[in-house]
Protein backbone atom coordinates (compact mmCIF):
# COMPACT_ATOMS: atom_id res chain seq x y z
CA UNK A 1 0.00 0.00 0.00
CA UNK A 2 1.12 3.53 -0.74
CA UNK A 3 -0.01 6.56 1.19
CA UNK A 4 -0.49 9.84 -0.65
CA UNK A 5 1.99 12.68 -0.17
CA UNK A 6 3.17 14.30 2.03
CA UNK A 7 5.40 11.53 3.40
CA UNK A 8 5.87 12.58 7.02
CA UNK A 9 8.72 10.84 8.72
CA UNK A 10 8.42 12.51 12.08
CA UNK A 11 5.64 12.88 14.56
CA UNK A 12 4.48 16.42 13.93
CA UNK A 13 1.35 16.50 16.06
CA UNK A 14 0.25 19.81 17.51
CA UNK A 15 1.06 18.80 21.06
CA UNK A 16 4.61 17.73 20.10
CA UNK A 17 5.28 21.00 18.26
CA UNK A 18 3.88 23.04 21.13
CA UNK A 19 5.94 21.12 23.70
CA UNK A 20 9.08 21.81 21.71
CA UNK A 21 8.21 25.51 21.45
CA UNK A 22 7.73 25.65 25.23
CA UNK A 23 11.07 23.86 25.76
CA UNK A 24 12.77 26.30 23.39
CA UNK A 25 11.52 29.21 25.48
CA UNK A 26 13.24 27.84 28.59
CA UNK A 27 16.72 29.41 28.02
CA UNK A 28 15.15 32.83 27.55
CA UNK A 29 12.90 32.38 30.59
CA UNK A 30 15.85 31.21 32.68
CA UNK A 31 17.87 34.30 31.72
CA UNK A 32 14.81 36.47 32.40
CA UNK A 33 14.23 34.99 35.85
CA UNK A 34 17.91 35.22 36.76
CA UNK A 35 18.65 38.73 35.47
CA UNK A 36 15.35 40.59 35.77
CA UNK A 37 13.66 38.79 38.60
CA UNK A 38 11.69 35.67 39.43
CA UNK A 39 8.41 37.59 39.10
CA UNK A 40 8.22 36.34 35.52
CA UNK A 41 7.67 32.80 36.82
CA UNK A 42 4.63 33.99 38.74
CA UNK A 43 3.31 35.75 35.63
CA UNK A 44 3.86 32.58 33.56
CA UNK A 45 1.84 30.60 36.09
CA UNK A 46 -0.98 33.18 36.16
CA UNK A 47 -1.12 33.36 32.36
CA UNK A 48 -1.08 29.56 31.98
CA UNK A 49 -3.90 29.13 34.48
CA UNK A 50 -6.00 31.88 32.84
CA UNK A 51 -5.39 30.42 29.39
CA UNK A 52 -6.39 26.89 30.40
CA UNK A 53 -9.54 28.08 32.17
CA UNK A 54 -10.55 30.31 29.23
CA UNK A 55 -9.76 27.55 26.74
CA UNK A 56 -11.79 24.97 28.69
CA UNK A 57 -14.74 27.35 29.00
CA UNK A 58 -14.73 28.17 25.28
CA UNK A 59 -14.37 24.50 24.29
CA UNK A 60 -17.33 23.66 26.51
CA UNK A 61 -19.44 26.45 25.01
CA UNK A 62 -18.54 25.34 21.50
CA UNK A 63 -19.18 21.67 22.25
CA UNK A 64 -15.65 20.50 21.43
CA UNK A 65 -13.82 17.64 23.18
CA UNK A 66 -12.08 19.13 26.22
CA UNK A 67 -9.25 16.69 26.79
CA UNK A 68 -8.06 16.60 23.18
CA UNK A 69 -7.76 20.35 22.72
CA UNK A 70 -6.67 21.23 26.26
CA UNK A 71 -3.72 18.86 26.09
CA UNK A 72 -2.44 20.11 22.73
CA UNK A 73 -0.52 22.90 24.47
CA UNK A 74 -1.45 25.65 22.05
CA UNK A 75 -3.15 27.69 24.76
CA UNK A 76 -0.07 27.26 26.91
CA UNK A 77 2.24 28.65 24.22
CA UNK A 78 -0.05 31.67 23.79
CA UNK A 79 -0.08 32.19 27.56
CA UNK A 80 3.72 32.00 27.82
CA UNK A 81 4.24 34.45 24.98
CA UNK A 82 1.80 36.86 26.64
CA UNK A 83 3.57 36.57 30.01
CA UNK A 84 6.95 37.13 28.35
CA UNK A 85 5.84 40.25 26.47
CA UNK A 86 4.01 41.89 29.40
CA UNK A 87 5.89 43.81 32.09
CA UNK A 88 6.85 41.28 34.82
CA UNK A 89 5.52 43.42 37.67
CA UNK A 90 2.19 44.12 35.99
CA UNK A 91 -0.85 43.48 38.21
CA UNK A 92 -2.27 39.97 37.88
CA UNK A 93 -5.53 41.13 36.27
CA UNK A 94 -3.65 42.74 33.38
CA UNK A 95 -2.12 39.42 32.33
CA UNK A 96 -5.44 37.67 32.91
CA UNK A 97 -7.30 40.24 30.80
CA UNK A 98 -4.81 39.88 27.96
CA UNK A 99 -4.83 36.09 28.08
CA UNK A 100 -8.60 35.78 28.24
CA UNK A 101 -9.00 38.23 25.36
CA UNK A 102 -6.44 36.30 23.32
CA UNK A 103 -8.08 32.92 23.90
CA UNK A 104 -11.74 33.99 23.73
CA UNK A 105 -11.75 36.70 21.07
CA UNK A 106 -8.59 36.25 19.01
CA UNK A 107 -8.67 32.45 18.98
CA UNK A 108 -12.10 30.92 19.58
CA UNK A 109 -14.39 33.59 18.12
CA UNK A 110 -12.43 33.22 14.90
CA UNK A 111 -12.90 29.45 14.88
CA UNK A 112 -10.34 28.05 17.31
CA UNK A 113 -7.01 26.34 16.77
CA UNK A 114 -5.76 26.76 13.21
CA UNK A 115 -8.37 29.33 12.19
CA UNK A 116 -7.21 32.56 13.81
CA UNK A 117 -6.02 35.18 11.32
CA UNK A 118 -4.15 37.13 14.02
CA UNK A 119 -1.53 35.94 16.45
CA UNK A 120 -3.48 35.68 19.74
CA UNK A 121 -0.55 36.67 21.96
CA UNK A 122 0.09 39.80 19.92
CA UNK A 123 -3.62 40.67 19.97
CA UNK A 124 -3.42 40.49 23.77
CA UNK A 125 -0.40 42.78 23.79
CA UNK A 126 -1.99 45.28 21.40
CA UNK A 127 -5.29 45.33 23.32
CA UNK A 128 -3.55 45.91 26.65
CA UNK A 129 -1.08 48.53 25.48
CA UNK A 130 -3.93 50.46 23.85
CA UNK A 131 -6.20 50.10 26.88
CA UNK A 132 -3.70 50.37 29.75
CA UNK A 133 -0.71 52.27 28.30
CA UNK A 134 0.69 53.34 31.68
CA UNK A 135 0.74 49.87 33.26
CA UNK A 136 2.10 48.30 30.07
CA UNK A 137 5.13 50.58 29.94
CA UNK A 138 6.34 50.19 33.54
CA UNK A 139 9.26 47.81 33.35
CA UNK A 140 11.37 46.90 36.36
CA UNK A 141 14.82 48.43 36.49
CA UNK A 142 17.29 45.61 35.98
CA UNK A 143 19.50 44.84 38.96
CA UNK A 144 16.93 46.17 41.37
CA UNK A 145 16.90 44.01 44.48
CA UNK A 146 13.31 43.40 45.47
CA UNK A 147 12.52 40.36 47.60
CA UNK A 148 10.35 37.77 45.87
CA UNK A 149 7.69 38.21 48.52
CA UNK A 150 7.42 41.92 47.72
CA UNK A 151 7.29 41.28 43.97
CA UNK A 152 4.46 38.85 44.56
CA UNK A 153 2.60 41.45 46.63
CA UNK A 154 2.96 44.01 43.85
CA UNK A 155 1.59 41.60 41.25
CA UNK A 156 -1.35 40.62 43.46
CA UNK A 157 -2.08 44.25 44.29
CA UNK A 158 -1.38 43.84 48.03
CA UNK A 159 1.48 46.33 48.01
CA UNK A 160 1.35 49.81 46.48
CA UNK A 161 2.97 50.20 43.08
CA UNK A 162 6.09 52.29 43.62
CA UNK A 163 7.29 54.40 40.74
CA UNK A 164 10.86 53.91 41.89
CA UNK A 165 10.67 50.18 41.18
CA UNK A 166 9.89 50.59 37.54
CA UNK A 167 11.21 52.52 34.61
CA UNK A 168 11.28 52.63 30.85
CA UNK A 169 12.67 49.90 28.63
CA UNK A 170 16.09 50.49 27.05
CA UNK A 171 14.36 51.26 23.74
CA UNK A 172 12.12 53.80 25.40
CA UNK A 173 14.97 55.34 27.38
CA UNK A 174 16.96 55.83 24.17
CA UNK A 175 13.99 57.32 22.33
CA UNK A 176 13.14 59.70 25.17
CA UNK A 177 16.74 60.85 25.61
CA UNK A 178 17.03 61.55 21.89
CA UNK A 179 13.73 63.39 21.83
CA UNK A 180 14.54 65.56 24.86
CA UNK A 181 17.74 66.94 23.44
CA UNK A 182 17.89 66.46 19.73
CA UNK A 183 21.07 68.32 18.80
CA UNK A 184 23.67 67.50 21.41
CA UNK A 185 22.91 63.90 22.35
CA UNK A 186 25.00 61.12 20.92
CA UNK A 187 23.77 57.53 20.87
CA UNK A 188 27.20 56.03 21.52
CA UNK A 189 27.69 58.34 24.48
CA UNK A 190 24.28 57.43 25.90
CA UNK A 191 24.87 53.71 25.54
CA UNK A 192 28.24 53.95 27.25
CA UNK A 193 27.15 56.10 30.19
CA UNK A 194 23.59 55.29 31.12
CA UNK A 195 23.10 52.53 33.63
CA UNK A 196 20.16 51.02 31.79
CA UNK A 197 22.31 49.93 28.82
CA UNK A 198 24.59 46.91 28.94
CA UNK A 199 27.31 45.62 26.63
CA UNK A 200 25.46 45.89 23.35
CA UNK A 201 21.79 46.47 24.19
CA UNK A 202 19.71 46.83 27.35
CA UNK A 203 21.41 45.65 30.55
CA UNK A 204 20.20 42.15 31.32
CA UNK A 205 17.65 42.18 28.51
CA UNK A 206 20.41 41.53 25.97
CA UNK A 207 21.04 38.12 27.56
CA UNK A 208 17.33 37.35 27.68
CA UNK A 209 17.24 38.03 23.93
CA UNK A 210 20.31 35.81 23.54
CA UNK A 211 18.40 33.08 25.38
CA UNK A 212 15.55 33.37 22.91
CA UNK A 213 18.10 33.20 20.07
CA UNK A 214 19.50 29.93 21.45
CA UNK A 215 16.01 28.45 21.83
CA UNK A 216 15.03 29.64 18.36
CA UNK A 217 18.10 28.08 16.76
CA UNK A 218 17.26 24.81 18.52
CA UNK A 219 13.72 24.97 17.09
CA UNK A 220 15.22 25.48 13.64
CA UNK A 221 17.62 22.57 14.14
CA UNK A 222 14.68 20.38 15.20
CA UNK A 223 12.87 21.54 12.01
CA UNK A 224 9.93 22.87 14.02
CA UNK A 225 10.35 26.22 12.26
CA UNK A 226 11.97 26.94 8.91
CA UNK A 227 14.76 29.50 8.54
CA UNK A 228 12.77 31.85 6.27
CA UNK A 229 10.87 33.98 8.77
CA UNK A 230 13.58 34.56 11.41
CA UNK A 231 16.25 35.25 8.81
CA UNK A 232 14.05 37.62 6.83
CA UNK A 233 12.91 39.35 10.03
CA UNK A 234 16.44 39.82 11.34
CA UNK A 235 17.81 40.79 7.93
CA UNK A 236 15.16 43.44 7.34
CA UNK A 237 15.57 44.84 10.84
CA UNK A 238 19.36 44.84 10.50
CA UNK A 239 19.22 46.35 7.00
CA UNK A 240 17.07 49.37 7.84
CA UNK A 241 18.68 50.00 11.24
CA UNK A 242 22.11 49.55 9.62
CA UNK A 243 21.32 51.97 6.82
CA UNK A 244 20.14 54.68 9.21
CA UNK A 245 23.03 53.95 11.59
CA UNK A 246 25.56 54.47 8.79
CA UNK A 247 23.72 57.61 7.72
CA UNK A 248 23.78 59.16 11.19
CA UNK A 249 25.42 57.09 13.95
CA UNK A 250 24.86 59.90 16.46
CA UNK A 251 21.11 59.66 16.20
CA UNK A 252 20.36 56.01 15.38
CA UNK A 253 21.38 52.92 17.35
CA UNK A 254 23.29 50.07 15.76
CA UNK A 255 21.66 46.98 14.22
CA UNK A 256 23.06 44.88 17.07
CA UNK A 257 21.25 47.06 19.60
CA UNK A 258 17.98 46.73 17.74
CA UNK A 259 18.26 42.98 17.22
CA UNK A 260 18.78 42.38 20.93
CA UNK A 261 16.28 44.95 22.22
CA UNK A 262 12.61 44.72 22.97
CA UNK A 263 10.75 41.85 21.40
CA UNK A 264 12.91 41.47 18.29
CA UNK A 265 14.40 38.04 19.04
CA UNK A 266 11.22 36.67 20.59
CA UNK A 267 9.28 38.05 17.62
CA UNK A 268 11.62 36.68 14.98
CA UNK A 269 11.77 33.10 16.29
CA UNK A 270 8.59 32.55 18.30
CA UNK A 271 5.91 35.01 17.22
CA UNK A 272 6.32 35.66 13.50
CA UNK A 273 6.89 31.92 12.96
CA UNK A 274 3.36 31.07 14.14
CA UNK A 275 2.22 28.52 11.52
CA UNK A 276 -1.44 29.58 11.76
CA UNK A 277 -1.39 33.36 11.44
CA UNK A 278 1.82 33.58 9.40
CA UNK A 279 2.44 32.98 5.72
CA UNK A 280 2.76 29.37 4.58
CA UNK A 281 4.66 29.44 1.28
CA UNK A 282 8.48 29.71 1.38
CA UNK A 283 8.63 32.97 -0.58
CA UNK A 284 5.64 34.22 1.38
CA UNK A 285 7.49 33.57 4.64
CA UNK A 286 10.40 35.70 3.41
CA UNK A 287 8.04 38.57 2.57
CA UNK A 288 6.14 38.13 5.85
CA UNK A 289 9.30 38.11 7.98
CA UNK A 290 10.90 41.02 6.16
CA UNK A 291 7.73 43.11 6.38
CA UNK A 292 7.41 42.42 10.09
CA UNK A 293 11.05 43.33 10.73
CA UNK A 294 10.78 46.55 8.73
CA UNK A 295 7.53 47.64 10.37
CA UNK A 296 8.82 46.74 13.83
CA UNK A 297 11.78 49.09 13.33
CA UNK A 298 9.67 51.92 11.93
CA UNK A 299 7.13 51.70 14.76
CA UNK A 300 9.67 51.39 17.57
CA UNK A 301 11.91 54.23 16.31
CA UNK A 302 9.43 56.67 14.79
CA UNK A 303 6.21 55.64 16.52
CA UNK A 304 4.86 56.42 19.96
CA UNK A 305 4.87 52.89 21.43
CA UNK A 306 7.76 51.33 23.38
CA UNK A 307 8.16 48.51 20.88
CA UNK A 308 6.75 47.76 17.46
CA UNK A 309 6.96 43.97 17.14
CA UNK A 310 3.34 43.30 18.16
CA UNK A 311 1.84 45.82 15.79
CA UNK A 312 4.22 44.82 12.99
CA UNK A 313 3.23 41.15 13.29
CA UNK A 314 -0.49 42.01 13.40
CA UNK A 315 -0.21 44.25 10.33
CA UNK A 316 1.62 41.52 8.44
CA UNK A 317 -1.00 38.97 9.60
CA UNK A 318 -3.49 41.14 7.72
CA UNK A 319 -1.43 40.79 4.53
CA UNK A 320 -1.04 37.01 4.77
CA UNK A 321 -3.97 36.00 2.52
CA UNK A 322 -2.65 38.25 -0.24
CA UNK A 323 0.96 37.15 0.23
CA UNK A 324 -0.01 33.48 0.14
CA UNK A 325 -2.08 34.03 -3.00
CA UNK A 326 0.75 35.77 -4.84
CA UNK A 327 3.55 33.40 -3.81
CA UNK A 328 2.10 29.98 -4.64
CA UNK A 329 5.04 27.76 -5.55
CA UNK A 330 5.20 26.34 -9.07
CA UNK A 331 3.82 22.83 -9.16
CA UNK A 332 6.46 20.36 -10.37
CA UNK A 333 6.00 19.70 -14.07
CA UNK A 334 3.76 22.71 -14.61
CA UNK A 335 4.56 25.94 -16.43
CA UNK A 336 4.97 29.11 -14.35
CA UNK A 337 1.48 30.43 -14.99
CA UNK A 338 -1.09 27.65 -14.79
CA UNK B 1 -55.69 52.22 4.44
CA UNK B 2 -53.38 50.83 6.99
CA UNK B 3 -54.35 47.69 8.85
CA UNK B 4 -53.11 46.56 12.20
CA UNK B 5 -51.09 43.83 10.50
CA UNK B 6 -49.31 46.40 8.35
CA UNK B 7 -48.45 48.32 11.45
CA UNK B 8 -47.17 45.23 13.25
CA UNK B 9 -45.01 44.23 10.29
CA UNK B 10 -43.53 47.70 10.01
CA UNK B 11 -42.82 47.84 13.74
CA UNK B 12 -41.30 44.35 13.83
CA UNK B 13 -39.15 45.08 10.77
CA UNK B 14 -37.86 48.33 12.21
CA UNK B 15 -37.19 47.21 15.75
CA UNK B 16 -35.91 43.70 15.19
CA UNK B 17 -36.00 41.95 11.81
CA UNK B 18 -34.44 44.67 9.65
CA UNK B 19 -32.74 46.52 12.51
CA UNK B 20 -30.56 49.25 10.97
CA UNK B 21 -27.46 48.36 12.98
CA UNK B 22 -27.87 44.62 13.58
CA UNK B 23 -29.39 43.40 10.29
CA UNK B 24 -28.81 46.06 7.65
CA UNK B 25 -25.52 47.18 9.28
CA UNK B 26 -26.00 50.70 7.95
CA UNK B 27 -24.76 53.97 9.39
CA UNK B 28 -21.62 52.52 10.95
CA UNK B 29 -19.76 55.82 10.94
CA UNK B 30 -21.99 57.64 13.46
CA UNK B 31 -22.38 54.34 15.32
CA UNK B 32 -18.63 54.04 15.88
CA UNK B 33 -17.97 57.67 16.57
CA UNK B 34 -20.90 58.64 18.76
CA UNK B 35 -21.74 55.64 20.95
CA UNK B 36 -19.02 56.24 23.52
CA UNK B 37 -21.89 56.52 25.99
CA UNK B 38 -25.59 55.75 26.02
CA UNK B 39 -26.72 59.37 26.13
CA UNK B 40 -24.90 60.31 22.93
CA UNK B 41 -26.30 57.26 21.16
CA UNK B 42 -29.85 58.03 22.29
CA UNK B 43 -29.69 61.71 21.39
CA UNK B 44 -28.25 61.06 17.93
CA UNK B 45 -30.91 58.40 17.38
CA UNK B 46 -33.66 60.82 18.44
CA UNK B 47 -32.36 63.35 15.92
CA UNK B 48 -32.28 60.63 13.27
CA UNK B 49 -35.83 59.48 14.14
CA UNK B 50 -37.09 63.03 13.69
CA UNK B 51 -35.35 63.39 10.34
CA UNK B 52 -36.45 59.95 9.13
CA UNK B 53 -40.10 60.40 10.06
CA UNK B 54 -40.30 63.83 8.44
CA UNK B 55 -38.29 62.80 5.38
CA UNK B 56 -40.42 59.69 4.86
CA UNK B 57 -43.69 61.58 5.11
CA UNK B 58 -42.43 64.33 2.78
CA UNK B 59 -41.13 61.90 0.17
CA UNK B 60 -44.21 59.67 0.39
CA UNK B 61 -46.47 62.65 -0.16
CA UNK B 62 -44.47 63.86 -3.13
CA UNK B 63 -43.64 60.43 -4.53
CA UNK B 64 -45.96 60.78 -7.54
CA UNK B 65 -44.61 64.23 -8.42
CA UNK B 66 -40.87 63.47 -8.28
CA UNK B 67 -39.46 62.48 -11.70
CA UNK B 68 -37.99 58.99 -11.40
CA UNK B 69 -34.68 59.86 -13.07
CA UNK B 70 -33.69 62.61 -10.63
CA UNK B 71 -35.30 61.19 -7.50
CA UNK B 72 -32.07 60.73 -5.54
CA UNK B 73 -31.00 64.43 -5.72
CA UNK B 74 -34.53 65.45 -4.79
CA UNK B 75 -34.53 63.05 -1.83
CA UNK B 76 -31.21 64.41 -0.63
CA UNK B 77 -32.48 67.96 -0.96
CA UNK B 78 -35.51 67.18 1.19
CA UNK B 79 -33.41 65.35 3.79
CA UNK B 80 -30.83 68.14 3.86
CA UNK B 81 -33.51 70.75 4.51
CA UNK B 82 -34.88 68.70 7.42
CA UNK B 83 -31.43 68.03 8.85
CA UNK B 84 -30.68 71.74 8.80
CA UNK B 85 -33.76 72.31 10.95
CA UNK B 86 -32.72 69.59 13.42
CA UNK B 87 -29.16 70.88 13.45
CA UNK B 88 -30.33 74.39 14.36
CA UNK B 89 -32.71 72.99 16.98
CA UNK B 90 -29.91 71.05 18.69
CA UNK B 91 -27.60 74.03 18.51
CA UNK B 92 -30.20 76.29 20.11
CA UNK B 93 -31.57 74.01 22.83
CA UNK B 94 -28.85 71.45 23.67
CA UNK B 95 -25.73 73.39 22.83
CA UNK B 96 -23.25 71.36 24.93
CA UNK B 97 -24.49 68.09 23.48
CA UNK B 98 -24.39 69.69 20.04
CA UNK B 99 -20.68 70.33 20.55
CA UNK B 100 -20.13 66.67 21.53
CA UNK B 101 -22.10 65.19 18.65
CA UNK B 102 -20.50 67.78 16.39
CA UNK B 103 -20.30 66.87 12.74
CA UNK B 104 -22.52 63.81 13.12
CA UNK B 105 -25.74 65.82 13.22
CA UNK B 106 -25.18 67.52 9.84
CA UNK B 107 -23.92 64.17 8.58
CA UNK B 108 -27.37 62.62 9.10
CA UNK B 109 -27.92 63.91 5.54
CA UNK B 110 -25.52 61.34 4.22
CA UNK B 111 -26.51 58.63 6.69
CA UNK B 112 -27.33 55.70 4.47
CA UNK B 113 -30.21 54.65 6.75
CA UNK B 114 -32.18 57.80 5.90
CA UNK B 115 -31.66 57.51 2.16
CA UNK B 116 -32.22 53.75 2.25
CA UNK B 117 -35.64 54.10 3.91
CA UNK B 118 -36.67 56.97 1.66
CA UNK B 119 -35.68 55.06 -1.46
CA UNK B 120 -36.80 51.59 -0.38
CA UNK B 121 -40.00 52.43 1.48
CA UNK B 122 -41.28 56.00 1.30
CA UNK B 123 -40.95 56.25 -2.48
CA UNK B 124 -43.31 53.28 -2.86
CA UNK B 125 -45.78 53.57 0.03
CA UNK B 126 -48.41 56.03 1.27
CA UNK B 127 -47.49 58.73 3.83
CA UNK B 128 -48.97 57.06 6.94
CA UNK B 129 -47.08 53.79 6.51
CA UNK B 130 -43.95 55.72 5.59
CA UNK B 131 -44.11 57.80 8.75
CA UNK B 132 -44.37 54.67 10.90
CA UNK B 133 -41.53 53.07 8.96
CA UNK B 134 -39.30 56.08 9.61
CA UNK B 135 -40.18 56.12 13.31
CA UNK B 136 -39.70 52.39 13.88
CA UNK B 137 -36.49 52.14 11.89
CA UNK B 138 -35.31 54.96 14.13
CA UNK B 139 -36.50 53.15 17.26
CA UNK B 140 -34.53 50.10 16.15
CA UNK B 141 -31.48 52.30 15.80
CA UNK B 142 -32.23 53.94 19.14
CA UNK B 143 -32.20 50.82 21.28
CA UNK B 144 -29.17 49.37 19.50
CA UNK B 145 -27.14 52.54 19.87
CA UNK B 146 -28.29 52.97 23.47
CA UNK B 147 -27.29 49.40 24.36
CA UNK B 148 -23.97 49.67 22.51
CA UNK B 149 -23.23 53.01 24.14
CA UNK B 150 -24.13 51.70 27.59
CA UNK B 151 -21.92 48.62 27.15
CA UNK B 152 -19.03 50.72 25.87
CA UNK B 153 -19.09 53.23 28.71
CA UNK B 154 -19.61 50.50 31.31
CA UNK B 155 -16.65 48.45 30.10
CA UNK B 156 -14.56 51.46 29.21
CA UNK B 157 -15.06 53.55 32.33
CA UNK B 158 -17.45 51.84 34.71
CA UNK B 159 -20.13 54.53 34.40
CA UNK B 160 -23.61 54.62 32.91
CA UNK B 161 -25.34 57.59 31.28
CA UNK B 162 -22.23 59.77 31.25
CA UNK B 163 -23.02 63.20 29.85
CA UNK B 164 -26.66 63.07 30.92
CA UNK B 165 -26.14 66.44 32.62
CA UNK B 166 -25.94 67.94 29.13
CA UNK B 167 -29.57 66.96 28.52
CA UNK B 168 -31.01 67.13 32.04
CA UNK B 169 -28.81 69.49 34.07
CA UNK B 170 -29.99 68.17 37.43
CA UNK B 171 -29.09 64.51 36.76
CA UNK B 172 -25.64 63.00 37.05
CA UNK B 173 -24.03 59.84 35.61
CA UNK B 174 -24.20 56.59 37.59
CA UNK B 175 -20.93 55.03 38.75
CA UNK B 176 -21.68 51.31 38.51
CA UNK B 177 -18.24 49.80 38.98
CA UNK B 178 -15.91 50.71 41.87
CA UNK B 179 -14.03 54.02 41.64
CA UNK B 180 -10.66 52.32 41.19
CA UNK B 181 -11.81 50.36 38.13
CA UNK B 182 -8.93 50.98 35.73
CA UNK B 183 -11.12 51.34 32.62
CA UNK B 184 -10.80 49.10 29.59
CA UNK B 185 -10.02 51.87 27.14
CA UNK B 186 -10.36 49.63 24.08
CA UNK B 187 -14.15 49.59 24.51
CA UNK B 188 -14.25 53.36 24.06
CA UNK B 189 -12.10 53.28 20.92
CA UNK B 190 -13.57 52.47 17.47
CA UNK B 191 -12.25 48.85 17.47
CA UNK B 192 -14.15 48.25 20.71
CA UNK B 193 -17.34 49.43 19.03
CA UNK B 194 -16.73 47.02 16.15
CA UNK B 195 -16.06 44.09 18.50
CA UNK B 196 -19.13 44.79 20.65
CA UNK B 197 -21.33 45.37 17.59
CA UNK B 198 -20.10 42.03 16.24
CA UNK B 199 -21.08 40.37 19.54
CA UNK B 200 -24.52 42.00 19.39
CA UNK B 201 -25.08 40.83 15.80
CA UNK B 202 -24.05 37.32 16.84
CA UNK B 203 -26.49 37.52 19.77
CA UNK B 204 -29.35 38.56 17.43
CA UNK B 205 -28.51 35.79 14.94
CA UNK B 206 -28.36 33.28 17.79
CA UNK B 207 -31.79 34.33 19.07
CA UNK B 208 -33.23 34.19 15.54
CA UNK B 209 -31.71 30.77 14.89
CA UNK B 210 -33.09 29.48 18.18
CA UNK B 211 -36.54 30.86 17.41
CA UNK B 212 -36.44 29.31 13.92
CA UNK B 213 -35.41 25.94 15.35
CA UNK B 214 -38.21 26.08 17.91
CA UNK B 215 -40.77 27.02 15.24
CA UNK B 216 -39.59 24.14 13.05
CA UNK B 217 -39.94 21.66 15.91
CA UNK B 218 -43.48 22.65 16.85
CA UNK B 219 -46.42 22.00 14.56
CA UNK B 220 -47.89 25.23 13.15
CA UNK B 221 -50.36 26.79 15.57
CA UNK B 222 -54.00 26.48 14.60
CA UNK B 223 -55.46 29.63 13.09
CA UNK B 224 -57.70 31.42 15.56
CA UNK B 225 -59.88 34.45 15.31
CA UNK B 226 -57.74 36.32 17.82
CA UNK B 227 -55.70 38.07 15.14
CA UNK B 228 -58.77 39.57 13.49
CA UNK B 229 -60.42 41.23 16.45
Amino acid sequence: MFAPAPFLLKDASVSRVMTQVCLALVPGIAAYAWLVGPAILVQLAIASLAALVAEAAMLKVRGKPLALFLSDGSALVTAWLIALTFPPLAPWWLVVTGTVFAIVVAKHLYGGLGQNPFNPAMVAFAVCIVSFPALMSQWPSVGLQVPLREQLDIILGLAPRLDALTGATPLDALKTALKLDESSVDVAHLLANQDIFGNFAGRGWEWVAAGYLVGGLWLWQRKVISWHVPVAFAAALAAISGALWVYNPAHFASPLFHLFSGGAMLGAFFIATDPVSGSTTPRGKLIFGAGAGLLAYLIRVFGGYPDGVAFAVLLMNLCVPLIDLLTQPRIFGMKDKP
Amino acid sequence: MMTRDDFRTIAHNGIWKQNTSLAQVLGLCPLLAVTTNAVNGIMLSLATILVMALANVAVASLRNLIPHEIRIPVFILIVAALVTVVDLLFNANLHELYLVLGIFIPLIVTNCIVLARVEAFAAKNPPLQSTFDGVFMGVGMLWTLALLGALRELIGGGTLFGGIDMVFPNLSPIQLLPENYPGFLLALLPPGAFILLGCMIAWKNWLDARAAARAARQPPAPVTAAGCS
